[in-house]
């Protein structure tokens, strides 16, 4: 018996997946410009509105604007909506609407290649996202440590963490209906994650929760990384962030081969 | 099983839940063959087109493509089969020319290479014009040849096709049929399946008559005829009045009678002799005509089923 019947998961050819997709977004290149904007717009009125709002507030060690607390809570964020929200309507879409994958079985590609060629595309969409939203919170002085830089791999490890999990997700819905339940799932995740103030703000029995909460765990991680507060807790954060990834990409693979390979 | 098949199975099982759509079949086909697969609608070809095309796995049983295991090397097989799904599955939003760009990378090809083979398979598929038109926009026997036009981009040594030439015009449909016998005479083996009889006799040397997931006849189209048929087929249409009056007192000439809904189909050596006795008897069948046995005549004597018309 093996083990770690995965430990050799997909192949080269899932870039080819990877290829499929900027074919098919290059007809539709505007949804990729209004992803790039989407973050921008938020950070500049944020900026503007809340700075004076709320002053400035203690994160670690040190008293940072609003806006240097809130951005990389809202890069995490950003990062979760654009993975799940590809993950699950695009995938959906292709998986059991346009049978795209039927097609693709019928080549060289395996499933494998194709749960792991979702996730590169996640990930190349996330880090243009990131890349983006990480220039403006750099030139809108909203960065408060050079370590800021590493948010940019941050947040693609949380772009891989959610778009697998809603690769393995999307598999369970049934029709277009049940992204209602999805909405359902992800407002508390979004609403309880510490994105927007301290977790410290939370009652004492809610703070418990509020870790458990993937997105919690990729802004404390980004906040980390833009305070330049890296510690102990950074490696916890990272862990769990890959190990919710890869889980989710066994389970979608599985999932996948199910529904495609009856 | 003989070693040197280019494709056999053993014993193909194919389950969905309780459900045995297929249900343990042997066929063993050589290389450079054309095979076809016939039977009544869920009868369970096309699940076993995908367990031989190594897309899905057999619930029980062996199969060997090229000598290799579908279960263990299915991207080396996959890369040297061509593949017409019964469903085509292209990709609508993108362009004619694009759905064959994209579909030839998957399988490692230099973009430039792709673009030679596409250029002369549109051609061949007629859609030289229609090159640079959204998928989407193509009419249903369009998207048919295209998807034909795709199975062949990447020359593939073995070509599956399952119901080709459904929702072609006969214009199309001729058109694929010599491609398909220069293919055959380039050495690429073929498996059809195909509800059109007459497609079967031209295309097929060999084919297997499947019914409920099991094989129930297995041999060359002439063969078959012979085996399962008599040299010709009287049939008889009756008016208003109806056919069963008649059928009794015909059924004595015939070595075989099908009842028909509307009409009576008798097996018979001599067509023209039986027609004559029928005459005799007082009977004044609307219409007679006289055939020979074809394949049509096989099928609905193993399934019971009669085709189209
Ligand atoms: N994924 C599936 N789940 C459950 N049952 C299935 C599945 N695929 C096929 N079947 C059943 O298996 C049987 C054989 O289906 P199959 O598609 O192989 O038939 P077929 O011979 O190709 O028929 P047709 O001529 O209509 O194409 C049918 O009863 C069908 O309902
Ligand atoms: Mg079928």
């Amino acid at each position: 018996m093996r083990i770690f019947p995965e430990l050799h998961f997909g192949s080269r050819r899932s870039l080819r997946i990877l290829e499929r997709n900027v074919v098919i977004y290059r007809t539709q290149w505007l949804m990729l410009v209004s992803g790039f904007f989407e973050p921008l717009f938020y950070l500049l009125s944020l900026g503007i509105g809340l700075n004076h709002l709320v002053g400035s507030l203690s994160a670690g060690d040190r008293l940072v604007t609003y806006a240097m607390f809130v951005a990389p809570g809202m890069l995490a964020t950003s990062a979760m909506n654009g993975a799940v929200i590809d993950a699950l309507f695009n995938t959906f879409f292709k998986l059991k609407v346009a049978h795209t994958y039927d097609a693709v079985l019928a080549t060289p590609l395996d499933v494998n290649d194709i749960a792991l060629g979702e996730v590169w595309w996640a990930l190349v969409r996330g880090s243009i996202y990131a890349t983006s939203f990480l220039t403006c919170m750099i030139i809108l002085g909203d960065a408060g440590s050079p370590w800021v830089l590493l948010c940019l791999p941050g947040a693609i490890l949380t772009s891989f963490a959610f778009a697998s999990v809603g690769l393995a997700a999307c598999t369970w819905l049934r029709s277009w209906q049940d992204f209602d339940t999805v909405a359902l799932i992800q407002l508390p995740i979004f609403l309880f994650s510490a994105t927007f103030f301290p977790i410290t703000l939370y009652p004492g029995w809610l703070q418990g929760l509020v870790r458990c909460s993937p997105l919690y765990q990729s802004a404390a991680l980004l906040r980390g990384f833009s305070l330049g507060q890296i510690g102990p807790s950074s490696a916890v954060h990272i862990i769990y962030l890959v190990v919710m990834g890869l889980i989710g990409l066994v389970v979608a693979s599985h999932r996948f081969r199910r529904i495609l390979t009856p | 099983m003989t070693s040197d098949s280019l494709l056999s199975a053993r014993g193909l099982v194919k389950q969905f839940g309780n459900f045995r759509a297929v249900d343990g079949i042997d066929v063993s086909i050589e290389r450079g063959e054309s095979f076809g697969f016939l039977g009544p609608n869920g009868a369970g070809k096309t699940s076993t087109m995908r367990m031989i095309s190594a897309v899905s796995q057999p619930t029980a049983g062996e199969i060997r493509i090229f000598g290799l295991n579908p279960v263990s090397h299915g991207p080396e097989i996959r890369a040297r089969l061509g593949v017409v799904p019964q469903e085509d599955t292209l990709e609508l939003e993108l362009s004619v020319m694009n759905n064959l760009l994209m579909f030839g990378r998957y399988f490692d090809i230099p973009r430039k290479v792709i673009r030679q083979r596409a250029t002369e398979l549109l051609e061949f598929a007629q859609l030289s014009d229609r090159a640079d038109d959204k998928c989407d926009n193509l009419s249903g026997g369009m998207k048919r040849r295209l998807t034909i036009a795709r199975s062949l981009l990447n020359q593939p040594e073995l070509l599956i096709l399952d119901e080709p030439t459904t929702g072609l015009d006969p214009q199309a449909r001729h058109l694929l049929w010599d491609r398909l016998y220069r293919l055959k005479r380039d050495g690429v083996t073929l498996i059809i399946t195909t509800h059109y009889m007459d497609e079967a006799e031209q295309l097929c040397d060999r084919l297997v008559v499947m019914d409920q997931g099991r094989i129930v006849a297995e041999g060359a189209p002439r063969a078959l005829i012979e085996q399962y048929s008599t040299r010709e087929v009287l049939e008889l249409r009756f008016g208003a009045e109806g056919q069963e009056p008649y059928v009794d007192r015909i059924s004595e000439y015939a070595e075989r009678v099908e009842v028909l809904p509307d009409r009576l189909l008798l097996y018979v050596h001599d067509g023209d002799e039986v027609l004559r006795a029928v005459h005799a008897t007082g009977a004044t069948p609307e219409s007679a005509l006289v055939r020979r046995s074809s394949l049509e005549d096989v099928f609905l004597r193993l399934t019971g089923r009669t085709l189209v018309d």
